[in-house]
């Protein structure tokens, strides 16, 4: 692994040039995410569609390395316009890739640009940069209350969103406590 | 040769690791250090640039530790069998070499977990004293009364005190920052004033590698009849280090950070102060009497180091103070000075970095944070990993500090005995591959 296999051309132009940054109106919720090993952070809005079931837009400000700033550029070309059902498959597959250790080879069909950040699992201390964009996301989906299709079953987001593991969102600040938490107090409640 | 303190301590001839050197003998210094030949990534030698964060250890404090595992462990204070003599002798040699290493009495050394908890230990001490009996009044605190410390903080000589400052009522105020990286004491008699009961403060950056000015802020706590403490986690290891140099109360510093093993760090406290003092941990080692509905506490340093001590910890610290006094702290500072001054010069000419924090060696050690322009620093500290040159990259557990400049992070090279000027030729190396790989330097 090479400086250049790590830093793909794809991630140094999403750092020079992000997607859809800047924040936006309308959102339904927005959260602020911070890497408290790092301090990178950022803030990240949520619109969704009038039966919140897909994303209509991800505005962002972020502030971090290449790595962080080019993964959540990357996450918005790849969610926004899409069906939370399926963003949360493509989120799953990403935390798959970075979390792997190199051992999964990720499937471009799914993941597109996102790719380049196959890199990135070879480095265990850089894998929270990549994933914090990603978590922010999940975490507002959440809070805004987004839902999947009637089809794919009808529960809250939250406690369905078992794409993203805890063991990923304890890697940065709070996101492990808005979907979580939501989670379990819906399975306790069947006792 | 590196040998064991335990097999010094029968020894009559001194130790001659690398005596009556006026500048130290890098390369004999690093064969101490079998670490330092290794390679990481893809065969880069390795660069050690962050020992302010934790320092690489001698063969000497490994065997030292080693050895008293093997043949001398035993509780210590308790059994009285041979064992349990031995293992209580070496653990409290330890403590009487720190004292000697920094110029203090052996009853005044408490063995801590690390730096982290000796300042935990004494701002939770100070919190218990509102139950204590009187001759804790003057550690008390409540509304009305006032926590100094300053903007240049590691994260573990401010969450003690602000958090303190919470329980109590009482309020933290801080000394804050010049643009090069200095304390700003012109408010210093407004900051620190009569409402003042505690000032603590770091004797130099972990951050910036300001080193402060003891002397001055001490005064002034003195003269409101303030308790000082002093965060000399960077400084003890690297320069002549004496509590009797400095009208200060308690000093605090860690194992790591000075050669020695990680779970030990030390408090020093005056006597009188130790003696006054409540508890913060209680539990086993530290009591005088016991019963059911209460309990009397030991004198100090025992009051202070509940449960089993970190004692292999403590053989090996004392190996690694012995290591340091061979090749006397004079020599290791000037040491570190001369690096420093040869980082920050060649620094100035490379153009497109930023230092944070004073742009000269006055009054300034071996800690050089750092931005370059137009790089996010864990960008630098990728291509520099890349490369095998390790360096610290983030807000270095002082936050406010990063806040302060106006920096998200930086990149931080912090030296000691075993790096050379070629260690920060490798540096300015990768900082210059960095700037071409990222496009900002053509």
């Amino acid at each position: 692994m090479n400086l250049e296999q790590m830093y793909q051309e794809i991630i140094l132009d999403h750092y020079r040039a992000p997607k859809n940054k800047g924040l936006r109106e309308p959102f339904e919720a927005e959260v602020h995410h911070v890497n408290p090993t790092c301090g990178d952070e950022v803030t990240l809005r949520v619109h969704l569609s009038d039966d919140s079931t897909a994303i209509q837009d991800i505005s962002y400000e972020a502030q971090g390395c290449s790595i962080s700033q080019a993964s959540v550029s990357v996450m918005t070309e790849l969610l926004i316009g899409q069906s939370i059902d399926h963003d949360l498959g493509v989120a799953g597959s990403f935390l798959e890739m970075v979390q792997s250790r190199g051992t999964i080879e990720p499937d471009e069909d799914v993941l597109e640009d996102a790719v380049a950040f196959a890199g990135v699992a070879r480095y265990p201390a850089r894998v929270k940069w990549a994933l914090l964009g990603w978590m922010a996301w999940k975490d507002a989906v959440a809070q805004a209350g987004g839902t999947v299709r009637p089809s794919y079953g009808s529960e809250a987001f939250a406690s369905t969103g078992t794409a993203i593991s805890t063991t990923a969102t304890s890697s940065t600040a709070t996101s492990s406590t808005a979907t979580s938490s939501t989670g379990t107090t819906t399975g306790e409640r069947h006792e | 040769m590196p040998v064991s303190i335990w097999r010094q301590q029968d020894r009559t001839d001194p130790v001659t690791l690398h005596l009556d050197v006026p500048t130290l003998d890098v390369q004999a210094i690093r064969r101490d250090f079998p670490l330092l030949a290794r390679t990481v990534r893809d065969g880069a030698p390795l660069i050690y640039l962050d020992s302010g964060a934790t320092s690489q250890k001698p063969e000497a404090v490994l065997d030292a530790e080693r050895e008293f595992l093997l043949r001398s462990n035993a509780p210590v204070h308790r059994g009285a069998y041979a064992l349990g003599e031995e293992a209580t002798d070496a653990y409290e040699a330890a403590r009487s070499a720190v004292a000697s290493f920094i110029g203090g009495a052996f009853d005044e050394v408490v063995f801590t977990k690390n730096a982290t908890e000796a300042i935990n230990l004494v701002a939770y001490a100070m919190g218990n004293a509102a139950m204590a009996g009187p001759e804790a009044e003057r550690f008390r605190l409540g509304p009305g009364d006032r926590i100094v410390v300053t903007e240049m903080e590691h994260h573990a000589n401010l969450l003690p005190w602000q958090q303190l400052a919470i329980r109590t009522g009482a309020e933290l105020a801080w000394l804050p920052l010049t643009d090069d990286g200095r304390l700003d004491l012109e408010h210093l008699d407004e900051i620190i004033d009569a409402r003042t009961k505690v000032v603590s403060f770091v004797h130099q950056s972990n951050i910036l590698g300001t080193i402060n000015p003891v002397a001055r802020i001490a005064a002034r706590a003195r003269a409101v009849g303030a308790l000082v403490l002093l965060d000399a986690c960077q400084s003890v290891p690297h320069m002549p280090f004496s509590v009797q140099d400095f009208d200060v109360d308690f000093v605090a510093f860690s194992g790591h950070k000075m050669l020695g093993p990680t779970g030990i760090g030390v408090l020093w406290g005056r006597s009188h102060l130790l003696e006054a003092l409540p508890p913060f941990l209680t539990g086993g080692s530290m009591i005088e009497q016991v019963f059911m509905e209460r309990s009397t506490f030991a004198p100090p340093p025992q009051r202070f180091e509940a449960g089993t001590p970190p004692i292999s910890q403590a053989v090996g610290l004392h190996a690694a103070v012995q290591y340091l006094t061979s090749m006397g702290m004079a020599n290791v500072e000037a040491h570190e000075q001369r690096l420093t001054e040869y980082l920050l010069g060649r620094l100035d000419e490379l153009g497109g970095v930023t230092v944070i924090g004073p742009p000269t060696t006055k009054d300034r050690g071996g800690a050089i944070s750092f931005v370059v322009d137009g790089i996010h620093p864990h960008d630098v500290g990728q291509v520099l990993d890349d490369r095998g040159v390790a360096v610290r990259v983030g807000h270095h557990c002082a936050w406010p500090v990063c806040r302060r400049y106006g920096v998200a992070a930086t990149t931080r090279a912090s030296f000691y005995v075993y790096n050379d000027t070629d260690d920060l030729d490798a540096l300015v190396e990768g900082i210059v591959a960095s700037q071409q790989f990222f496009g900002v330097r053509p």
